[in-house]
């Protein structure tokens, strides 16, 4: 089975949109949404929910104040200053690490399981799919990521599909860590901007150092052609594959606000037609 | 006094947002550019930066000649950052939170720290304006302890400026818990809608005041407006979508320096924000 996953370093740069457009291209696919912290794939695929689940990770420490004799043990060693001078734990800044659970003297600290959001799987007009939403201000969104691509990866299994295709997080850090582990190819919405040329070479080195080969496109490409050379001329010497630009379109929005693919909204348009080439050059190069 | 700027999803306009209101503003002004994975305000300052700073962690090594076995370490561990293997014990450095649990665990005193780079931060100067921000390294996958290393350069009695970056998760968090204000910049569009719910919802949690930029206001729908309304959150600026705004964000200009006459939308959205505060 083939997995791809899109993402782009900067946000915004239309990776949604892109990944909509090609479930509206690609044969037999499951689809995945790995954005769990902002996760809006759901508002183009309108999924019918067919499983809901809990997603319970890590800890928060909760001080019993009938027993805790105020030593302040728990607040020396808290490296998050998560605990107040009357002895409260803030559940925003506890890291659920344990120390103070552990070394409390009073026994006076409960450790219980946190439940930071909720993962579905789902039908969709194009196929399966498996979602998630992490809690408001909750932490633990790399593993959020990881299980629902290994869900993804288990309803493809499962349905006879070899295509994953899964939308990724913005950024670097441990959501984007977790989306590329494993991938068989990952591809870059670049926008020619100084950010995000920038931000597309920091998530290329990622890739890299994580052994994913890697494609580029670059979207709204006429928005600045010289910047858009640019980063497809630092993608050959990096020996990541260029697919192709899409113009500044407004379509793209149109069909967003209608809940509809591009492809879907209006198969004519200009953003149209290149995201089906690059679509159709992706395929290729995947082997499908 | 702290605003942060978020926005939920990315890409709806913070840096220039950040980067604009920054260098409108006389006097004792800071921006702190904690998008910390992907930091871009630099690119449209240009500041001098005169002080680069390491960032470290610490993380675990074992003394094996000391280490019992006895296993505490991987115990009191809630990351698996630590764990026995046989007749070792195997650290993982990159998984470790740097609670210091288990080098405070370990009855033989087996475990010493050593440091993971997180990044760097960088300090500089453009005019008048002080400028800090984190660049995290690539492979890190922790942003927030970088996010509050740079959060240590607010000074109380400047004005500081917080570009945040894009979720509702804990790196967000990070970058807007303490501040007075909150500016969220959203575009309507579903996307920027859903993903505004979400950071509105960050900022109710954390209990500070906020107002809305809605960017490329003229391309979408009113559910953004209808939303901020039902809501009543304040709309402090619209900016309609301007081919000339996006082909100098693209080279890397301010908005201020190619049409001059933001500067007074810039300077009025900064009085607006300490007339909701005060």
């Amino acid at each position: 089975m083939k997995e791809l996953i899109v993402i782009s370093g900067k946000g915004g740069t239309g990776k949604t949109s892109i990944l909509a457009a090609f479930a509206s291209l690609a044969g037999k696919k499951v689809l995945c949404d790995a954005d769990v912290d902002a996760a809006d794939l759901h508002l183009i695929m309108a999924p019918r929910i067919l499983e809901r689940h809990d997603f319970v990770s890590g800890h928060t420490a909760v001080i019993d104040s009938d027993k805790c004799d105020q030593c302040g043990l728990c607040r020396e060693l808290c490296k998050w200053n998560a605990i107040s001078e009357d002895f409260v734990v803030d559940p925003i800044g506890c890291e659920g690490c344990g120390v103070c659970f552990y070394f409390c003297p009073e026994k006076a600290i409960d450790f219980p399981l946190d439940t930071c959001g909720e993962w579905f799987l789902s039908d969709t007009r194009f196929g399966p799919m498996a979602h998630a939403s992490l809690g408001i201000a909750e932490e633990n969104s790399g593993k959020l990521v990881s299980l629902i691509r290994q869900q993804g990866k288990m309803l493809a299994e499962k349905n006879n599909m070899g295509l994953l295709l899964t939308d990724g997080p913005p950024g670097i850090g441990c959501p984007v860590i977790a989306s590329l582990g494993g991938a068989s190819a990952a591809l870059i919405v670049a926008e020619p901007t100084v950010s995000g040329k920038h931000d597309m070479e920091r998530v290329a080195e990622l890739a890299a150092f994580f052994n994913v080969p890697t494609m580029v496109c670059v979207n709204k490409f006429d928005l600045n052609p010289e910047m858009g050379q640019a980063i497809e001329s630092f993608a050959k010497e990096k020996n990541i594959t260029v697919m192709g630009r899409i113009p500044f379109d407004p379509v793209f929005t149109r069909a967003t606000v209608q809940g509809k693919t591009v492809i879907e909204f209006d198969p004519a348009s200009e953003g149209s037609g290149a995201v089906k080439k690059i679509w159709e050059a992706v395929a290729r190069h995947l082997g499908l | 006094m702290i605003i942060s700027i978020a926005s939920g999803k990315g890409g709806t306009g913070k840096t220039t947002i950040a980067t604009n209101l920054a260098i409108s503003l006389e006097g004792d002004v800071q921006l702190l550019d904690c998008d910390v994975e992907e930091p871009n305000d630099y690119l449209f300052i240009h500041p001098d930066i005169h002080e680069v700073r390491t960032i470290t962690t610490p993380v675990p090594e074992v003394d094996m000649t000391k280490c019992s076995l006895c296993g505490k370490c991987q115990d009191i561990c809630q990351f698996k950052a630590i764990v026995v293997m046989g007749k070792i014990v195997l650290p993982f450095p990159e998984l470790c939170h740097s609670c210091g649990g288990c080098m405070r665990v370990c009855p033989e005193n087996a475990i010493t720290e050593t440091d993971r780079e997180l990044g760097v931060v960088e300090w500089g100067r453009k005019n008048g304006l002080e400028f800090i921000h984190g660049k995290l390294r690539v492979g890190e996958a922790m942003s927030p302890p970088l996010i509050r290393k740079v959060r240590e350069f607010a000074r109380p009695e400047a004005l500081t400026i917080i570009d945040a970056p894009p979720g509702t998760s804990c790196p967000v968090i990070a970058a807007m818990k303490g501040a007075d204000y909150v500016l969220l910049v959203t575009e309507p569009t579903p996307f920027g809608l859903h993903d505004l719910k979400l950071a509105v919802g960050a900022v109710k949690i954390l209990g500070i005041p906020c107002g809305l930029i809605i960017n490329r206001s003229d391309m979408g729908d009113d559910r953004v407006m209808e939303y901020a309304n039902d809501q009543n959150i304040p709309i402090l600026m619209e900016i309609p979508f301007d081919r000339k705004i996006a082909e100098a964000y693209s080279k890397g200009h301010m908005i201020v320096d190619v049409m001059p006459e933001w500067k007074a939308h810039f300077l009025k959205l900064h009085r607006q924000i300490e007339e909701a505060i005060s």
